[in-house]
């Protein structure tokens, strides 16, 4: 432990903690811009300096760890002044934009200068003009607005391992720019959405497309369906006022029909298809074809999306099964539109996903046409959601909670509630491939070994006295971990290491998402995993293979998993993109 | 050139030389940029493409290493690369009128190369001459205690040099 | 390989020299070779070979004889005396012929004593002016003297003596304890005291230690370290060989600037020599100390001159400061405890080993020991390179040494510390040289350039000059430097035109305080030096050049 003041006051705090930290464990602020929770201090921004007593210079509070018997100052007029000064410096490099830009009331530029009071630019502007690039569809990158912090390249580069973004040039010329010339969607970006979801301001934002929704749910010939991803729902609220975690289904499935959805589905549902042909896959190859494995699971577009690029050499691996987005997608123009004698021509669906990578899936692939033409129409970020739902002047808060979604595509079990955590899936796919292969239910469907928010799990469960052995990885820079197992062990020719392996994108998740409301941080993610927990924990049925409506799919529509029909409209296939090198 | 994935030519290029030499050498990205800059007097995009495969760094890792460091140029630089020190020695003994003459003759700024290819301008710190100040260097080599009534008299000395290669060509 | 005998090598090296009637030193560094001394050696060889002397007279090309503003140098030592008897400057090839026929050629067959012919007597420079005399060398002993490229000279002139001392006498904390007796303190700027630096990367736990020689040196008008590696690259080697001892480290780096290939070129050339005669590598000296160098270069950035920039591009990233602590001795090179030392603090290691910390520290004042070397540039009527003992004052540099006024304007104030230092007004000249001095008047020591300027130079001009280059060589990591430096450099540029009001000055000091304090490294923390001490001493020019409410 180590003992320090700050501001007179005494605080204890652990070897380690930086000053900012024990600041705000002891109740005092200190303004800050680069620095954010998930990533090692970058001590950029200069915005956090503070007195050391002794120490010539200010320091900064985010990057210096506390000493014993340090005495801090966090305020006082010199460090105010500094401060304000640098402030006033940052802004006169950034676009006095905000009435025309995303993170217009979340952005935490915006926020500092308020708190600020800044009442007049001090300095000329200095405003390098770059172009705009939104070729990934998926995010849209404004150069003009970047501060620097670092945080989107720390993320792209060390927490994803994809290298898309870096700084070019240097000094008051530096600009965030993938490799050389070109444009992000020529870089090896996997369009996971993570650098705009740790961007502090609005230099890196998703692709927009609430536009693109409002129009077809104003066109009286069009039917439109939505989907609501397992994560969602205990993220969202946060935008409204609810603590992180709090599942707000209800009172999201009740917005969307105000918002004038004539359908409003669950993802979930589409979850427990694909553990339905997915634990099938794993059944299959672990019965037949132990050789094949590990099974490596393939919801997360942005992972496929890394692995055709990166790691081709594993696509042996991948479940062909396809994510729940594009299976309810490609369901709710088929079975749905059987059922109810709508012309799928119609049909309009919309995602509503954690996932700026999620608008790319919809079309990544020609199978993503499964049901004739386009399966999902549109796919937006809960970001957009929120948005949109602020336009709709809708009270949040006042909507029903107890709202349910359509029947049959909303219905779900335990297993489809868990996919937005990491391990979910896993969890998901071992209770139904238990099953599968030995015919009995697990005794408990709760797996320890898969749950909480390390970057690498590894644990085993025994299948008719037979070990499956499984990882779960996110964050992509932890995959290769994983993956650096897997090819080590062939090459010896031992057993593989692992026999199935979830893998998603996003730390924590889907609730950890590149499109979900900012500022998270792991207790935050904790939270939103914990509400999903609960929706498990609470449903009678907490097995896909068990849900009634899905038991009712495969009786009238499917017939049974991985039949040609299941095949056809349900799973996909990946290939190689050497051309993209990291 | 390959044929069947069988190199049917003993002979590397540049970069892969460079790379060959260096790969296996800690932290030697910048001595490979270094080999191939000498050489060719600019990194090309192919170039920095290979160099990235070869030394298994990502591509964003070269060009950020290749834009912050001014040394290395992306683009091909003018046959005589006029470089006017702008050192502290050579700025107060008149370096500024130096480059004002050179901008006047060759008809272009600092950083620019002249539409024939010939002449590239620009400004560096300290050659290491301050002894000699105002120096320009071009191509390495070194005028000291030049006078922008001297300009002339280089350039014309350059363009001599170049029609002299055209001939031998 | 067997152990080298350094006594042996030193005697036969000197044997041999012994055996010519005369020595002729060519300065062969960057200064005099772009001055022609590369066509004054082959006129030179080509005159004593027709004159049959290329036996008796030996070439020797050397490292910077300090006065490149007169070169090409040529020095002649007759008869096997020490030191230069005769130093001709600004020759040619022409007047290198005459030189040999006239003047070297009578002298020999006198046997020494033959009055300098009148003709050539013009192109001598008397050798008993005070840039030699006023001088007291210890890192530039060699640089001059010696051909660098043979490691024979380096040993005959007791060269790696002092290496095979320690390795025989000394336990590593003995060295460290002579080092930090000594008062050596960071040459590269900061003044850091070497051996507590040496100490801390002792006491660091890691596996693998790397001593890092910083050689960036981007301080636009200094070239102290270039000349030290041009001149003397053993020196260098040897003071790293004996900072790897002390600190318990396997390696070294050198950090050299890509602007420097002849200092490459040179240290490429003594690593070779060195391991060659077993002085690097495996069980030097037949000790279990074993140490290797190698050699990166920079690639044009100065804030690689900080030391965890150049950590950053050693690694071959951009080379961005990143906050410490850590510092580089605990976690520096690939994490590992590195040791971060300026060419010319290496250099002084030997000399201080051979002839004790208490002959160092009996140069210099209180707080600043030994000798500092020194680019004396701008409008100083000497100028060149020159070492002198701390605590010599600035008149005593710029009046005698610098011999005044080059302009015949009188002078007005003395530029320290590059981008980095600031202005020290004529009215000040009685300074001493000390690090605390220097940055009592708000510059500071810096590694080591000074420039001379005259009443032709406008303060706020050059202000600006400096302040355009730290603002290009921002490494545009944090927002006071990389923004703070651009709006301030365009608020006096304002103001140097002439278009600047009473706001835009205190605009400029409010930034400076911003810079100053909110920067994350020296670079932006320093950078507003320049402007702040000129503002300090000669705010009235500033003032005179504002625009007031009746303009
Ligand atoms: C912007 C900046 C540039 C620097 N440039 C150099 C340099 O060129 N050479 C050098 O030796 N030290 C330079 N330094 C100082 C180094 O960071 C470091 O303190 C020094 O190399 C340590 O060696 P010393 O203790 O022997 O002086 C620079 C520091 C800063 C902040
Ligand atoms: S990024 Fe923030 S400060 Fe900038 S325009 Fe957008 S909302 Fe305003
Ligand atoms: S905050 Fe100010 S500038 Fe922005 S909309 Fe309101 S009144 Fe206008
Ligand atoms: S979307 Fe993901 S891969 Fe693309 S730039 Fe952002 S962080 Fe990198
Ligand atoms: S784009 Fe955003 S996250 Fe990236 S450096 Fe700029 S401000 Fe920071
Ligand atoms: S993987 Fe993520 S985006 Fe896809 S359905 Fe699951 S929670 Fe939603
Ligand atoms: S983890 Fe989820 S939110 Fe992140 S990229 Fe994958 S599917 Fe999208
Ligand atoms: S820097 Fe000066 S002293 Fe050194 S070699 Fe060059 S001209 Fe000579
Ligand atoms: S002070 Fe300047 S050079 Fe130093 S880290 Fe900040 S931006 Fe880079
Ligand atoms: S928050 Fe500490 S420097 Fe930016
Ligand atoms: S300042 Fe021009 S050569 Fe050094
Ligand atoms: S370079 Fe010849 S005297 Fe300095």
């Amino acid at each position: 432990m180590i003992n320090l003041t700050i501001n007179g006051i005494g605080v204890e705090v652990d070897e380690g903690t930086t000053i900012l930290e024990a600041a705000r464990a002891a109740k005092m602020n200190i303004p800050t811009l680069c620095r954010h929770p998930d990533l090692p201090p970058a001590a950029a921004c200069g915005i956090c300096v503070v007195r050391v007593r002794g120490r010539g210079n200010l320091v900064r509070a985010c990057a210096a760890p506390a000493e014993e018997g340090m005495e801090v100052t966090t305020h006082d007029p010199e460090i105010v002044r500094v401060r304000r000064t640098v402030l006033e410096l940052i802004l006169s490099g950034h676009p006095n934009e905000c009435l025309t830009c995303l993170r217009n009331e979340s952005c935490e530029l915006q926020s500092l200068a308020a708190e600020f009071g800044i009442k007049e630019e001090s300095f000329p502007p200095l405003i390098a003009e770059h172009p705009l690039d939104d070729s990934t569809r998926s995010i849209v990158l404004d150069p003009r607005k970047c501060v620097k912090c670092g945080r989107c390249i720390t993320v792209c580069q060390e927490q994803q391992n994809v290298w898309a973004l870096s700084f070019l040039d240097r000094g008051i010329e530096t600009r965030i720019s993938p490799a050389g010339e070109i444009v992000l969607a020529e870089s090896p970006c996997i369009r996971c959405g993570q650098c705009s979801a740790h961007c502090p301001v609005g230099a890196i934002t998703e692709y927009d497309q609430g536009g693109e929704v409002w129009e077809a749910l104003s066109d009286p010939a069009v039917y439109c369906v939505a989907q609501i991803a397992p994560s969602i729902r205990v993220s969202i609220g946060e935008a409204f006022g609810y603590e992180p975690g709090t599942n707000v289904s209800g009172q999201v499935y009740d917005a969307l029909r105000r918002m004038g959805f004539d359908a409003v589905f669950d993802t979930n549902f589409g979850a427990d298809v694909t553990i339905m042909e997915e634990a099938t896959e794993f059944a299959e190859r672990f019965r037949n074809s132990p050789e094949s494995l590990p099974l490596i699971t393939t919801c997360c577009p942005a992972w496929v999306d890394f692995m055709e690029k990166f790691h081709p050499e594993m696509i042996p691996h991948f479940s062909s099964c396809k994510s729940p987005q594009s299976i309810l997608g490609v369901l709710a123009k088929t079975y749905y539109a059987e059922q109810r004698r709508l012309d799928p021509a119609r049909i309009f669906m919309v995602s509503i996903m954690p996932c700026t990578a999620k608008k790319y899936e919809i079309h990544r692939h020609k199978t993503m046409f499964a049901s004739g033409r386009q399966d999902v129409d549109v796919s937006i970020t809960s970001r957009e959601l929120i948005r949109m739902i602020r336009q709709s002047g809708l009270d949040f808060s006042g909507l029903d909670c107890l709202a349910a979604a359509d029947s049959p595509l909303g219905e779900y079990s335990g297993a489809g509630a868990i996919f937005g955590a990491t391990g979910g899936v896993m969890e998901a796919a071992l209770r139904s491939a238990h099953y599968f292969v030995s015919g009995a239910d697990l005794r408990d469907p709760v797996i320890p070994a898969v749950r909480g928010i390390s970057g690498v799990k590894e644990g085993e469960i025994a299948i008719e006295g037979r070990p499956v052995r499984f990882a779960v990885a996110h964050g992509l820079a932890n995959v290769e971990k994983v993956l650096d197992k897997i090819t080590a062990a062939r090459e010896k020719g031992d057993d593989p290491p692992y026999h199935f392996v979830e893998v998603m994108a996003c730390p924590g998740g889907c609730i950890g998402g590149g499109g979900q409301a900012w500022e998270v941080d792991d207790a935050i993610r904790r939270l939103r995993v914990e509400g999903l927990l609960k929706d498990d924990a609470i449903r009678e049925v907490r097995v896909s293979h068990r849900n009634p409506s899905i038991e009712k799919l495969y009786r009238d529509f499917l017939d049974r998993p991985l039949s040609d029909k299941a095949r056809q409209l349900l799973h996909t296939s990946y290939r190689p993109r050497r051309k993209y090198r990291r | 050139m390959t044929e069947g994935g069988k190199t049917t030519s003993p002979k590397l290029s540049p970069a892969a030389r460079a790379v060959k030499k260096w790969r296996r050498k800690r932290g030697a990205l910048i001595m490979v940029l270094h080999e191939i800059q000498n050489q060719a007097g600019f990194v090309p995009r192919e170039t920095a493409r290979e160099i990235a495969e070869g030394m298994e760094v990502p591509l964003a890792r070269v060009y950020e290493v290749l834009t912050f460091y001014n040394y290395f140029k992306l683009r091909p630089p003018g046959k005589a690369v006029i470089s006017v020190c702008t050192g502290t020695a050579c700025h107060l003994k008149g370096a500024p009128e130096l480059v004002a003459e050179l901008e006047k003759e060759l008809e272009i700024g600092q950083g620019e190369t002249t539409p024939d290819g010939l002449f590239h301008l620009q400004c560096v710190r300290c050659v290491g001459c301050c002894g000699l100040a105002p120096a320009i260097s071009v191509n390495g080599k070194i005028y000291g205690k030049a006078a922008p009534s001297q300009v002339r008299q280089i350039l014309a000395e350059w363009r001599a040099v170049f029609r002299e290669e055209d001939v031998d060509d | 390989m067997t152990e080298p005998d350094l006594k042996k090598i030193a005697g036969e090296e000197l044997a041999r020299q012994g055996e010519k009637s005369a020595r002729i030193a060519c300065c062969a560094s960057t200064g005099c070779l772009s001055s022609g001394s590369g066509e004054v050696m082959e006129a030179l060889l080509e005159a004593l070979s027709s004159h049959g002397l290329a036996d008796k007279v030996e070439v020797v090309p050397t490292g910077c004889m300090g006065l490149c503003s007169h070169g090409p140098l040529l020095g002649l030592e007759i008869g096997g005396e020490d030191g230069f008897r005769f130093l001709y400057q600004e020759v040619n090839p022409l007047l290198t012929r005459l030189i040999v026929a006239e003047h070297l050629l009578p002298s020999l067959e006198a046997g020494g004593d033959f009055p300098v012919p009148e003709f050539l007597s013009s192109h001598l420079l008397p050798l008993d002016i005070p840039f030699f005399t006023r001088q007291e060398k210890v890192v530039l002993a060699n640089a001059g003297r010696i051909n660098p490229e043979r490691i024979e000279e380096y040993i005959a002139a007791g060269g790696y003596r002092a290496l095979e001392k320690i390795l025989r006498e000394k336990t590593p904390d003995a060295v460290i304890e002579e080092v930090a007796r000594s008062g050596l303190r960071g040459r590269g700027g900061g003044g850091y005291p070497t051996g507590v630096k040496w100490r801390n990367t002792a006491d660091s736990r890691g596996g693998e230690k790397f001593i890092i020689c910083n050689g960036d040196e981007g301080d636009p008008g200094a070239y102290m370290d270039r000349s030290i590696l041009e001149g003397d690259p053993h020196a260098v080697i040897e003071g790293m060989l004996i900072a790897g001892y002390a600190v318990g480290a396997q390696s070294g780096w050198f950090y050299i600037r890509a602007e420097y290939p002849l200092a490459v070129e040179r240290v490429e050339k003594a690593l070779k020599q060195a391991r060659g005669r077993g002085l690097l590598g495996k069980n030097i000296l037949g000790t279990d100390f074993s140490f290797d160098c190698r050699v990166r270069l920079g690639a044009g950035a100065f804030v690689c001159g900080e030391e965890t920039a150049l950590l950053a591009s050693v690694e071959g990233k951009r080379g961005t400061p990143r906050p410490r602590p850590p510092y580089p001795s605990q976690s520096g090179l690939w994490d590992s405890p590195s040791c971060v030392n300026n060419v010319e603090t290496l250099a002084n290691v030997p000399a201080i080993i051979r002839q004790g910390a208490g002959w160092y520290a009996g140069m210099g004042t209180e707080t600043s020991k030994g000798t500092k070397v020194f680019a004396l540039t701008g409008k100083a009527r000497y100028s060149g390179l020159i070492e002198v003992p701390m605590g010599t004052t600035l008149r005593e540099i710029v009046e005698e040494i610098g011999g005044g006024s080059s302009s015949g304007r009188p002078l007005k104030a003395i530029q320290t510390g590059g981008p980095s230092g600031g202005v020290i007004p004529v009215s000040l000249l009685d300074t001493p040289v000390c690090y605390e001095k220097f940055q009592e008047l708000g510059s500071i020591m810096g590694s080591g350039g000074m420039i001379v300027m005259d009443g032709a130079d406008s303060m706020a001009e050059i202000a600006a000059f400096y302040l355009e280059f730290t603002v290009d060589e921002s490494c545009g990591k944090c927002a006071p430097c990389r923004i703070g430096g651009k709006q301030m450099l365009d608020l006096l540029k304002k103001i140097a035109a002439g278009e600047g009001n009473a706001r835009d000055l205190s605009q400029v000091r409010r930034l400076s305080e911003a810079m100053r304090r909110g920067s994350l490294c020296g670079l932006g923390q320093t950078a507003p030096n320049p402007v702040d001490s000129t503002l300090r001493y000669f705010e009235g020019e500033y003032l005179n050049l504002l625009k007031t409410d009746d303009d």
